[in-house]
């Protein structure tokens, strides 16, 4: 508890000098990444390795450890930066610490194998600006998480935050707030791009008190995390958002509704909503403005379709997580009936962005239509993966090749799947595409929340379409037809294929049945849902054909449609295949060629991953 | 009042209904499952979906829960709404043969296969079930649970309910409940045999062996030859 509160906009900005006054910027600081990515890579014993070795070395007063956000280069993790020099080290495990304290903190000497190498050049960088991953990058967003302590308030606020919300209140009316933030043309990051500030606009003008603001931190896509990183790593950024928000609409109350399995977000966020309550950026009389706003976190139960508008709403009022049948808005009828405005994470934390710096500075980053960065979480078959915000309209090249670092064991790229699992996938022609939100669509594919997935040459892409199904099988609610039964459908007839039982006709049922399913479905889930069947069909369809009418897989992929094959030239009789064969489906003697009998073959590939000389073949 | 257009033609409708109901007052048929005149709309078979709007932004909505507007243009009969309907009828058909029900609907729409695995579930989740329990009874003895696939209707905890009065209200509007007729012939997929061809049941009998409606639909009747008085009396005449 600080007992102190923010009475006016220069007290804030008073309050941030005191908080810089006392840091000491020469002073050496190590921030160390604890999100959930680098805790899963162990970076508390980094974290507690640091402490014990500062203290063994009479340090701990002139060296800072800064626990903090996500940087998003989640693969290197553990990532620690060290600080006034910003020299920055991947992949530091508990073990490297006594060197780093020795050799950096004390010698100031980098330790070289910390280092980010190139993979290709065998170059070294030393600060974040020279990674390639990071060199194309624009991280509005995401880029001061490595600088905070998402526990300590006064890191945000030393950064310059709830300045914005200080202009907002001081020296704005809410009608110029929605103005601001469309003339920004700011569009939801959550799947649909709708313009936010014009959702605003029609909560505030709808009838009916109290009304409700809402942050939608359920990110159900498979592989996305850029909600979390944000939530975990800098929360008051997404809070500040929500109070601009609350007082544009005119709301008093705010849900943050966060899923159950990112319990580090939920943590964080409640400190966070606790200190800015006793610093009275939240509750009653908001920086003596006389505007009164709260916010709960609800912990919602973690499905997918959760994050659907009306659902994450019955949720909330302690129904079942499922889609509502009606034709209103949320943004009119809502919460417990009331105008309710639900944004994305994202959405949110770039508001105070937008007041801080303008809507000419926000327009003047991304393309006409889609203004703004966007973080993707860019996973798969690419060389870095982890967490990419780029300016709209950057082609889908620079990312994956730029950013991602290509495509590992220099195999070929195939496709890249966007928009988690009701987006499409994209085929190597549409490479220099644009990455935004109307081009993503033109495609067949979408924006969706920023799921990036890279594929390689080895995927077939039914099965990718069938993986996908099979999730919103798993997913969808189940309430309406077209949906429910559609899905399933889908996934018999895809599962039908991969198995050899593929016929003549089912590409144009599966068609059919998409068509259907996107004009009849409830909600948003079963009207996306055949996107990725359809993107594949229509960039792939040879792939389709291949496993209907010659009943193969290309990409080697399909088990009922490949056999393993020892050639003969090639195989020297080393039985070196023999033993491993779980199903003992190999025989031959020494020096003589080896066969597999198919009969017996599970398919496993053990003997293809055993054989040096290349000798056992997929066909 | 509002005005909308239904099906090019300009209607005057009450204020506070839907567009089924619009639709239906002006007689104008629209298939529907989980709709009940007297329950809240469902809007889960989504059977009763028709066109609005022109051009790029028309679309499909399920009329049993969209409220009418001024100047709202209904299509209830494009080939859009009749593909989604047809293949709606197909979906709910191989997930259960068994109901009357469906048959009849699919007989009346022209759907003459099924292209899916049939599956012969005997609920087709359309809801009417618990929400007459719930809307009418005052029960709420029966309700949904599981999600998606797992998606059926019981007591809570799967445990006889306390509440049940065992009034039967439930199987009352049970689409399902009531079985398709047993034909002459082992039942197929489809059936409606007797609205989509020729009634094969006259071929060996004497009436019509199905016990849908009394609409006659199926029964093309032949001329009645002025040497012959009757057609069914033919062998019997020509041997008198
Ligand atoms: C099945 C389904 C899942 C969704 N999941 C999320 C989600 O996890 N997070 C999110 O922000 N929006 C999600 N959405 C989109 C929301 O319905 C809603 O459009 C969004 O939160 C609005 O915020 P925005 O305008 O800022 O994007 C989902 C939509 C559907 C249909
Ligand atoms: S479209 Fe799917 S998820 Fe949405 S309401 Fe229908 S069944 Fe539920
Ligand atoms: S694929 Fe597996 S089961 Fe088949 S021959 Fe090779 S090792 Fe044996």
């Amino acid at each position: 508890m600080s007992g102190r509160r923010i009475k006016s906009a220069p007290d804030l900005e008073k309050l941030r000098q005191e908080v810089i006054s006392k840091r000491d910027p020469k002073k050496t600081r190590v921030a160390i990444c604890a999100g959930t990515g680098c805790l899963a890579l162990g970076a508390q014993k980094v974290i507690t390795t640091f402490k014990e070795e500062l203290k063994k070395q009479g340090l701990e007063d002139t060296v800072e450890i800064r626990e903090t956000g996500c940087p998003g280069f989640c693969e290197k993790g553990t990532i620690i930066v060290i600080y006034p020099e910003g020299f920055y080290y991947l992949q530091v495990q508990p073990g490297d610490v006594p060197e780093i304290v020795e050799e950096t903190l004390i010698e100031k000497k980098l330790v070289e194998r910390l280092l980010y190498t190139d993979s290709v050049t065998n170059e070294k960088a030393i600060y974040e600006t020279e990674i390639p991953f990071y060199k194309t990058q624009m991280r509005l967003l995401i880029g001061d998480n490595i600088n905070i302590d998402p526990k300590k308030i006064e890191d945000y606020i030393a950064l310059g935050g709830y300045s914005a919300l200080a202009k907002v209140l001081s020296e704005m009316s809410p009608e110029e707030v929605i103005e601001e933030v469309k003339r920004a043309n700011l569009r939801g990051r959550g799947g649909g791009g709708f313009p936010a500030g014009r959702k605003w606009g029609t909560t505030r003008n709808a009838p009916g008190e109290p009304k409700y603001v809402i942050v939608n931190c359920d990110e159900g896509d498979p592989g996305a995390f850029m909600d979390r990183a944000l939530m975990e790593g800098n929360p008051h950024s997404v809070i500040e958002g929500l109070i601009i928000g609350a007082y544009a609409i005119g709301a008093c109350e705010g849900y943050i509704y966060v899923r159950e399995e990112y319990p580090l977000a939920v943590e964080n966020t409640s400190i966070a909503i606790e200190q800015a309550r006793d610093y009275g950026l939240l509750g009653r009389d908001i920086m003596g403005s006389g505007f009164d706003f709260d916010v709960k976190i609800f912990r919602g139960a973690g499905a997918f379709v959760s994050g659907e508008s009306s659902a994450l709403m019955s949720s909330l009022e302690g129904k079942v997580g499922a889609p509502k049948p009606k034709y209103i808005h949320t943004s009119v009828k809502g919460l417990w009936n009331k105008p309710t405005n639900l944004n994305n994470v994202e959405t949110w934390a770039n508001v105070p962005l937008i007041i801080n710096k303008g809507a000419d500075w926000f327009t003047s980053i991304g393309t006409e239509r889609s203004t703004g960065t966007k973080i993707f979480s860019l996973v798969g078959k690419v060389n870095n993966t982890g967490l990419v915000e780029v300016p709209m309209g950057i082609t889908l090249r620079e990312i994956i090749y730029n950013i991602g670092g290509g495509i590992p064991g220099n195999k070929k790229f195939k496709a890249v799947q966007t928009g988690g699992p009701s987006g499409g996938c994209i085929p190597e022609g549409f490479i220099d595409t644009p990455v935004d939100f109307d081009e993503l669509t033109k495609l067949g594919s979408m924006m969706g929340s920023g799921g990036m997935i890279v594929m390689d040459e080895e995927t077939c892409m039914v099965d990718v379409a069938r993986y996908f199904t099979d999730f919103l099988v798993d997913e969808s609610c189940g309430k309406c037809v077209p949906c429910r039964e559609g899905l399933e459908r889908m996934s018999e007839i895809l599962t039908d294929i991969c198995e050899g039982e593929g016929k003549e006709g089912d590409i144009e049922l599966l068609e059919e049945l998409a068509v259907v399913m996107m004009d009849a479905s409830m909600c948003a889930l079963g009207r996306t849902a055949p996107n990725p069947v359809l993107t594949t069909i229509q960039y792939f369809r040879d792939e389709y054909d291949a496993h209907i009418e010659e009943k193969k897989c290309p990409a080697h992929v399909c088990k009922a449609l490949i056999e393993y094959y020892i050639e003969a030239e090639k195989c020297t009789g080393c039985l070196a295949c023999l033993k491993p064969c779980p199903e003992g489906a190999i025989s031959g003697e020494k020096e003589e060629v080896h066969t597999i009998n198919p009969e017996k073959c599970s398919k496993c590939g053990i003997c293809y991953d055993t054989c040096k000389f290349d000798a056992v073949i997929i066909r | 009042m509002k005005k909308m257009t239904i099906n090019g033609i300009v209607t005057q409708v009450e204020d506070y209904w839907s567009i089924l109901e619009a639709c239906r007052f002006y007689g104008i048929d629209i298939p529907s499952l989980c709709y009940h005149d007297g329950l809240s709309p469902g809007g889960i078979c989504r059977l009763c979906v028709v066109e609005i709007g022109k051009g790029e932004r028309a679309k499909l909505v399920t009329s049993c829960n969209y409220p009418v507007e001024d100047g709202l243009v209904v299509r209830t009969h494009s080939e859009r709404v009749i593909r989604a309907r047809k293949m709606l009828v197909e979906l709910l058909l191989a997930r259960c043969p068994s109901s009357k029900t469906l048959q009849d609907l699919a007989a009346k729409m022209g759907v003459q296969r099924v292209r899916f695995k049939v599956k012969n579930e005997n609920c087709i989740l359309c809801g009417l079930c618990v929400r007459m329990c719930a809307e009418q009874m005052g029960a709420r003895a029966i309700g949904f649970a599981g999600r998606g696939i797992n998606r059926r209707v019981t007591p809570p905890f799967d445990i006889k309910s306390e509440v049940c009065r065992k009034c039967g209200a439930c199987m009352y509007v049970c689409p399902v409940c009531q079985l398709r007729c047993q034909g002459p012939e082992p039942p197929n997929v489809v059936c409606g045999a007797c609205m989509n061809v020729e009634p094969v049941c006259l071929q060996d009998n004497e009436d019509v062996m199905c016990y849908l409606d009394t609409c006659g639909w199926c029964f093309k009747v032949k001329p009645v030859s002025l040497k012959k008085k009757s057609v069914y009396g033919k062998e019997k005449m020509e041997g008198g």
